[in-house]
């Protein structure tokens, strides 16, 4: 098993190869959507990616609530910007194939869009929460909680598809399982897989990056 | 526009945000680099001038 990295990094890159590959080339091309559906092989999985990284968030904002280890406030912070980054690009991948399908780059009256924007811009407003108020154990908690409380917006909008009526979202997981052939739905796999493993090699990267951030400048505060 | 072409830019737009991303890293790590040079320079001063006096040198704690 892989844990280096460098290692995991290449390894990433190389699934993001052969999932971008599956997807343009050899998925085979839907008969409703025509060449447009292949945005789902990486919309959806960003997505997916994006509301596991809210969640890896606030886990670790309850652990450190919980625990009091001053280490999870920077894991928290970190899996949030990690969230953001693709929530961004849900919000634009999934612009671009709405324009492409329904020809409208946003529809209000689309709740599912909606509450992933409220979502994405709740957790906007959390970098504004922590760089307002001083380093420090209050920031910490304060930066907790207010994580803690955006967990709940992710099942709000994640159901949502599923419970209103009448929407122009297609709905491909339900009760019945994935509404999809099984070379898709292998595709969909390898593409989830892909983006997974990249989102957590940038956090392990940004996440060792602030860890040398601090020790450096703690290091500094000693010479002085 | 085709659609093949908004198919390029989903993924295209998805390939340039990483790639910033990335970029973002590089440039943090090479102040990084720039600092951490900074403070081996100046432990660097410090211990040379700790040799030429000995007395300048950070004090060890004395038992009173």
């Amino acid at each position: 098993m892989i844990r280096s990295l460098p290692g995991l990094a290449a390894f990433a890159a190389g699934l993001m190869g052969l999932a971008v590959v599956l997807a343009l080339i050899v998925a085979p091309e839907d008969a409703d959507q025509g060449i447009s559906q292949r945005v789902f092989y990486i919309h959806v999985p960003i997505a997916l990616t994006a509301y596991f990284c809210f969640g890896l968030g606030a886990w670790k904002a309850l652990l450190l609530l919980w625990r009091g280890d001053e280490r999870y406030d920077l894991e928290s912070y970190v899996a949030i910007h990690q969230g953001t980054i693709f929530g961004a690009l849900t919000l634009i991948t999934g612009s671009i194939w709405a324009k492409a399908s329904w020809g409208h780059w946003w529809l209000w009256s689309e709740n599912q869009l909606v509450l992933f924007l409220t979502l994405f811009l709740f957790y906007c407003a959390y970098f504004m929460l922590r760089f307002s108020l001083e380093e420090g154990p209050r920031r910490a908690r304060s930066s907790a909680v207010y994580a803690l409380f955006g967990v709940v917006l992710i099942p709000v909008s994640f159901l949502a598809i599923r419970l209103a009526e009448g929407l122009i979202h297609p709905t491909v997981f339900t009760r019945g399982g994935p509404q999809m052939s099984g070379s898709i739905f292998a595709t969909f796999c390898v593409g989830w897989a892909a983006v997974t493993l990249l989102a957590y090699v940038l956090y392990r990267v940004e996440l060792a990056g602030k860890r040398v951030d601090t020790d450096l400048r703690e290091l500094r505060e000693l010479f002085e | 526009m085709t659609q093949g072409q908004y198919v390029a830019a989903a993924y295209g737009a998805v390939f340039v945000l990483v790639l910033v991303y990335v970029a973002i890293i590089a440039a943090k790590l090479v102040r990084l680099q720039r600092e951490t040079a900074a403070l081996l320079e100046l432990a660097r001063g410090r211990e040379a001038a700790a040799r030429r006096d000995p007395a300048s040198a950070v004090e060890a704690p004395t038992e009173s």
